[in-house]
């Protein structure tokens, strides 16, 4: 019967099981979007020194992050830092890892960006006025980056949320893993449940990043220049 | 680093990388067209088919490939739709890629101020005429950062091939850690692999792009 697949959903402990494999990838991507951004607006400060040699570091990791596929950086701390140095990792672990990585550079890249958008007589200005560094940056300078980090920010959580789904094919077990564990057994009495399930996770996804997606979208428009 | 088995099994990522680059090729395509033709939809504000072709970008958007390929793999056999890996995989980018196209080019559209449409018709132009001449050649260069940037992401995003049976680079990577456990020469021809193909076309891009923006209107 190829109408009754949905109900593969609602049977036993399925639909809690695949909220359970949700919380795995959500957890995964949260710490590493809190880790990405704790680091990543002190990379953005760094990046944004005049030091020349600084500034070739923070290229060249930034550029080799975000050229490589984040599944071949998945690979190499999944697979090669075991090989490499004997370190044993958890899938999770080097999830959080890479994501973090990753996300570093990213949100590195938008508050360097974010830092050099605010013009200069800013600063000036308020050295004329008689702020001192400490208050320019409280008063001025902050708030105005804030405006334009937050939604590109927050952009890059729902980018981070849909890059976690890789992480099933390093072992991990999350929402697509329980649905694959769900299909194979109901291979032999619903046979059609593949589709169901396939199109529940989408949906998961959809609702779980398509709010955030909105708010990044909301915040831009509203702080428009 | 075992040199030897580098040179024995580079054939297998050659194979692999113009594979990996015929797809994308044939994806990103079809997402430029179907992008042009989503945001053109949006920008007329046609209606009906405008409603479905947003609610087709969030979704898209708001999805990870990943699934979207499980969907079309292992999901629609069931209803008796059976694709092939190299066509589920050129779905699955156009799909993806639609959606990121259309957002390029529609910013692109949007920036263009009113006034340049209306000075158009005015002087006596048609509507294809204004939207060929001058509308367009505009909103591309506009839009050519976020587009070139689609490009790339798109290429990445192919590396999740392997996970519908494709024969890609990173399937690659994993036969050979699988078959003979040489982890470190199959990741490191992996990430050289990426970088041959990814680090020329984001240099390219950018050098289109430096060139463009003098092609910019009112700067």
């Amino acid at each position: 019967m190829q109408d009754l697949g949905i109900r593969v959903l609602f049977e036993g402990k399925n639909l809690v099981r695949l909220l359970g494999g949700l919380w795995v990838t959500l957890q995964i991507s949260l710490l590493s979007v809190a880790l990405s951004i704790l680091l990543g607006i002190i990379l953005g400060m760094i990046m944004n020194m005049k030091n020349p040699v600084v500034k070739v570091i923070t290229r060249i990791y930034l550029e080799f992050v975000r050229i490589m596929p984040q599944l071949v950086l998945l690979f190499l701390v999944y697979f090669g830092l075991t090989k490499a140095f004997g370190i044993n990792l958890s899938g999770e672990v080097s999830a959080v890892i890479v994501f973090t990585i990753w996300g570093t550079a990213e949100m590195g890249d938008l508050v360097r960006g974010a830092l050099q958008s605010i013009p200069k007589h800013q600063y000036e200005s308020g050295r004329a006025i008689g702020l001192n560094e400490f208050q320019i940056y409280a008063h001025i300078i902050i708030p105005q980056t804030i405006r334009r980090l937050l939604p590109l920010a927050i952009n890059l959580v729902t980018r981070m949320i849909k890059t976690t789904s890789l992480i099933v094919l390093i072992g991990v077990v999350e929402m697509v893993k329980v649905g694959q564990q769900i299909i194979e057994s109901n291979r032999l009495e619903v046979p059609s449940a593949a589709i169901w399930i396939y199109a529940f996770i989408f949906f998961l996804y959809f609702i779980v990043c398509y709010p955030i997606s909105r708010l990044s979208v909301r915040l831009e428009k509203k702080w428009k220049d | 680093m075992d040199i030897q088995f580098i040179s024995k099994y580079l054939p297998l990522y050659v194979e692999a990388a113009k594979l990996t680059l015929t797809i994308a090729t044939i994806g990103i395509i079809s997402s430029i067209f179907v992008g042009f033709c989503c945001s053109l939809v949006r920008y007329y504000k046609i209606p009906f088919i405008h409603k479905i072709v947003s609610i087709y970008i969030e979704l898209s958007r708001n999805t990870p490939l990943l699934i979207q390929l499980f969907f079309l793999y292992f999901g629609l056999p069931k209803i008796g739709i059976r694709l092939s890996s190299e066509s589920c995989a050129i779905v699955g980018l156009t799909f993806l890629g639609g959606s990121y196209m259309a957002e390029a080019f529609r910013s692109g559209l949007e920036a263009i101020p009113k006034i340049q449409r209306e000075s158009g018709l005015s002087i006596g132009l048609t509507k294809f005429q204004v939207f060929w001449h001058i509308i367009l050649p505009q909103a591309v260069t506009i839009s050519m950062p976020a587009f070139s940037a689609n490009v790339v992401f798109l290429i990445k995003e192919t590396s999740v091939f392997s996970a519908v049976a494709l024969a890609d680079l990173m399937y690659v990577a994993k036969d050979l850690i699988g078959l003979y456990y040489k982890t470190d020469e199959a990741l490191f021809m992996l990430v050289c692999a990426y970088l041959i193909i990814l680090l020329p076309i984001s240099i390219i891009f950018s050098i289109i792009e430096r060139k463009l923006r003098y092609a910019g209107f009112g700067n």
